[in-house]
């Protein structure tokens, strides 16, 4: 009698295990913050690229439908992937870029600007990396894109590629 | 005379300041430890030298000089980046079993080891 007792919670217990293991396996293990983290775009001030003026996104983040601010940098490479898609981007009235100059060196980045083209209306220095911590970004190059309530809708970790490109215009549309 | 005096005297305000500076350090230290680093996640922001570890680095330091607590930097950086940021979990619903299960099996263990040997019965 006690025996059988035990061989049944052998067995439950076996697969209890495998079952916790079976959907363990199956769970990314690598953490992004794609889907967490801040809801509202905190309001920082920091300093305007060309004109070194103090500039907050109270004062940038106006008159549009969305906004997508971009962190950049002319020493990451995948930036340089990206920015056809938003040379592409700007093109669309409801949209607003911002981009935010992460770690750079002002000839560098001004250099890449002239070889690239300029998408951004408005780019602000974020010299010590400090404004993308707060933001609760995760790399360069991010992407975040805001709604008219400045809102997060989405996070991009990483290039944006044609896929996500598509991504990015159909928010754009199904939200208007 | 008066001059060892000023001189002992300022050298006595000098180790009073650099105690408090050396806490700030070691509380700064402390929330680096337990900060996981984005890029490399095994890290945490202590170890690392990537950029966003140093930038981090940065926000804690920036953070206790304006008079945060240790607590106060956890929930902003919880709030950021998620639970995942830190190193320490918190006891929460979806981990209660991680932290009491070693609890309830080492009790588990004496009740059996007291029921089944009678270490009470032959006192």
């Amino acid at each position: 009698m006690k025996n059988k007792y035990l061989k049944i919670f052998i067995i439950i217990f076996f697969i209890f295990s495998f079952f916790i293991f079976y959907y363990g396996l199956k769970q990314k293990d690598l953490y992004t913050t794609e889907n967490s983290g801040i809801q509202k775009f905190p309001n920082l001030t920091l300093h305007d690229f060309f004109t070194n003026k103090q500039t907050s996104f109270e004062d940038i983040l106006i008159d549009s439908n969305y906004y997508l601010v971009n962190i950049w940098s002319s020493w990451c490479l995948p930036c340089r992937d990206e920015h056809i898609y938003l040379t592409q981007l700007k093109k669309n009235s409801s949209v607003k870029i911002i981009g935010i100059n992460y770690k750079d060196k002002k000839n560098n980045a001004e250099k890449f600007l002239d070889e690239f083209g300029n998408p951004y209306e408005y780019i602000l220095n974020d010299k010590d990396g400090i404004a993308s911590i707060e933001i609760g970004a995760y790399g360069v190059p991010e992407s975040f894109i805001l709604n008219k309530q400045k809102e997060i809708v989405k996070k991009i970790i990483g290039p944006i590629d044609q896929k996500k490109f598509k991504t990015v215009l159909k928010i754009m549309k199904n939200e208007n | 005379m008066k001059i060892k005096i000023i001189l002992l005297v300022i050298l006595v305000l000098i180790s009073f300041s650099k105690g408090s500076f050396s806490n700030e350090l070691k509380l700064e230290n402390k929330i680096n430890k337990n900060l996981r680093c984005l890029i490399c996640q095994g890290q945490s922001i202590y170890d690392s030298q990537s950029d966003f570890a140093e930038s981090m680095k940065l926000v804690v330091k920036q953070k206790i000089k304006a008079g945060m607590s240790e607590e106060d930097i956890y929930s902003f950086f919880k709030i950021q980046y998620g639970e995942w940021i830190l190193y320490d979990p918190q006891f929460n619903i979806k981990n209660f079993a991680l932290w009491l299960l070693p609890i309830v099996i080492f009790l588990a263990g004496g009740i059996i080891i007291i029921v089944k040997f009678g270490v009470l019965k032959k006192r």
